[in-house]
């Protein structure tokens, strides 16, 4: 099982101090969070994707890519990335340049973002936000497994003889979670295709996000990508640790009554009892983590938000030090005691080239040559399969 | 293609369940007590068709707390959640609201306002209200009736209104009369479980809603646009 932070990259005045970082000073802080969270041993680092203030995470793949650099083992990923107003092509583009300089240390969390403004901005409609995101997807699946995709759509510009490039590491593409909160058909998309289901579990009562994941867990195995129990769950959740509790409460509550995210009318206490928010002492937030494999099942990724609402950077730094040494060390031990035989393992990119060659090599596509006019004529690789061959648009 | 349909829950075949949503929040209220004649009247009418009917009341004034939270997180939560499974499973409604400044009670409405959608599709209902003065008598059919025309419920023909010169008029038993009888024809009738059985697919309904609570992939229709466009099939255009 995976445990890691996860950001929307929110730059929100510090209640106690009424200091607001700049963007740089935020945008470096990301980066030294996410180094710190390999540091203290987590697995998972993910970002948001939001083009408005007062958010940085404009282009998680290039915070992304900087941060694989300087880390060795940790799992970079998002939260999410916009599978609405980003056109599939450079999503797939991206992500598998990312993949490539993160040597395969990196997948994706897509959602379709719920600020209205931003679909116009990019030419779309949020009305129009399921059905884009659903055929997005599926373009965006094709576009990291065939050389050459012959597309047409509602919502983009119709494709032939398309390459994306580059191709996905070892042309394994990277690992994908739908992430959802409320829509069955994401969770139909995503077992359709035997992907990974996120559900970010925050700002609900407890167990609110369960019928989704067990809907997500039936049709995983009603499409045969093997028993519910072997779907693939991600779980958001949200921490503020302390040594002792009180503190917890007393350090996190300016924070809470300023943050624009939670509902005032209901007491912090509150929300740490209902809702899937821990507040507390290391033991409190190992309870109430592993309340969500009561509720959810085995799961195979825990994500927690820590560095919003306007927590200075120290005290983020802090809460990577009490989750990295003294909440995930209980937790791997205690969610591997329950765990049953049965459920999958986290995806990782080793697995899925496992998976997908054995002990063969990886495929390593080759181009063939340049015929002159920036082309390969009608197969892109040396390998890529001769019968499916490229048909460029003819200009008339 | 096949129309999932909502599960009708066991009730004995001469049984039905009446609840009264009772926005009046004083005691007595006379809100309470119009609705509890219209009940009592309900019952009456029923029981001489050979049903018997229970009646459950939703008082929406300790509940107040509660509906505000629920409107600010958009999450009812605990004794409010128990209250709307109740409306959920009733055979048919009664409500009851005062008129404050001209127009239903906020209260009531902020109740009504955080029911799904399909909380009351095909629910016989009989719409009521109180007020100061018979200067108020249209709210009823002004607000209440087209609030329940959204939610797609089957307001009865006749609804209720009470000034307080209303409760010493001899006429004023008749319409509550009039009222229970069109009621306990639609109840008896199964006139919304025979709708809810054909067509319940047909209308918009939210996953993990109070009504279908029972999200298993068996009960959610998967023949739909979007479903084939989530497992790789073409937009509908």
């Amino acid at each position: 099982m995976q445990f890691g932070i996860f950001s929307v990259s929110d730059i929100t005045q510090d209640p106690t101090t009424g200091r607001t970082p700049s963007e740089a000073e935020r945008i470096d802080a990301a980066v030294q969070i996410a180094v710190k969270a390999e540091e203290v041993g987590l697995d998972v680092f993910a970002i948001g994707e939001h083009h408005n203030p007062p958010f940085f995470s404009s282009s998680p793949t290039t915070l992304l890519a900087h941060i694989a650099a300087l880390t060795r083992r940790i799992i970079l990923s998002t939260s999410v990335t916009l599978i609405t107003t980003n056109d599939p092509v450079r999503i797939a583009e991206e992500y598998a340049m990312a993949q490539h300089l993160a040597k395969g240390r990196l997948d994706l969390t897509l959602g379709r973002g719920n600020t209205v403004p931003v679909y116009p901005w990019f030419g779309q409609d949020i009305r129009q936000g399921l059905p884009l995101a659903l055929e997005n997807y599926n373009l965006l699946h094709r576009l990291w497994r065939e050389d050459v995709v012959d597309w047409e759509g509602k919502f983009r510009s119709a494709l032939q003889g398309f390459t994306s490039t580059p191709r996905p590491l070892d042309d394994v593409p990277p690992f994908v979670w739908h992430g959802s909160i409320r829509t069955p058909e994401i969770a139909e998309q995503a077992a359709f295709y035997g992907n990974g289901f996120f559900a970010n579990n925050l700002f609900a009562p407890n167990g609110h996000f369960a019928p989704l994941v067990n809907l997500y867990r039936q049709r995983f195995a009603h499409y045969g990508h093997g028993t519910p129990e072997q779907a693939i769950v991600g779980l958001g959740g949200q921490a503020f640790i302390a040594h002792r509790s009180q503190d917890a409460f007393k350090t996190f509550r300016p924070y809470f009554d300023k943050g624009p995210v939670y509902d005032h009318s209901v007491p912090l206490e509150r929300w740490a009892e209902a809702s899937p928010l821990s507040v507390g002492s290391p033991q409190q937030v190992i309870d109430k983590t592993m309340t969500f494999r009561d509720t959810f099942g085995d799961y195979q990724r825990q994500l927690w938000l820590v560095d919003h609402s306007g927590l200075p950077l120290k005290e983020v730094l802090n809460q990577l030090d009490l989750l990295g040494g003294e909440v995930v060390p209980v937790l791997r031990k205690e969610m591997a005691a329950r765990r049953s035989p049965g459920a999958a393992e986290a995806p990782t990119h080793a697995g899925l080239v496992k998976a997908k060659y054995g002990d063969a090599e990886p495929r390593q596509p080759r181009p063939n040559a340049n015929r002159g006019d920036n082309v390969t004529g009608t197969s892109p690789y040396q390998d890529s399969d001769p019968a499916k061959a490229a048909v460029y648009p003819v200009l008339r | 293609m096949s129309t999932p349909s909502l599960p009708v829950p066991p009730t004995a075949a001469d049984s039905r369940r009446i609840v009264v949503v009772n926005g009046g929040t004083s005691d007595p209220s006379s809100s309470r007590m119009l609705a509890g004649r219209i009940a009592q009247k309900t019952s009456d009418r029923l029981r001489e068709q050979g049903i018997d009917a229970t009646t459950a009341v939703i008082e929406l004034g300790p509940l107040a707390g509660e509906i505000a939270h629920a409107i600010v997180s958009g999450y009812p939560q605990e004794e409010l959640l128990t209250a709307i499974e109740s409306l959920a499973a009733a055979d048919g409604v009664i409500v009851a609201t005062p008129v404050y400044k001209a127009g239903i009670s906020g209260l009531f409405k902020s109740f009504v306002d955080i029911l799904d959608n399909d909380l009351l599709i095909a629910k016989p209902v009989v719409l009521s209200a109180t007020a100061g003065t018979a200067r108020h008598a249209l709210v009823v059919d002004d607000q209440l009736r087209p609030l329940f025309a959204f939610m797609r419920a089957l307001p009865t023909p006749t609804s209720v209104f009470a000034a307080p010169e209303d409760w010493a008029d001899p006429g004023f038993a008749g319409r509550i009369d009039r009222a229970a009888a069109e009621l306990a024809a639609l109840v008896a009738s199964d006139v919304g479980a025979a709708i809810t059985g054909k067509v319940w697919g047909r209308y918009q309904h939210s996953f993990g809603g109070t009504v279908r609570p029972d999200t298993d992939s068996d009960v959610i229709d998967f023949d739909t646009d979007l479903m084939r466009l989530a497992t790789g099939g073409a937009a509908a255009r």
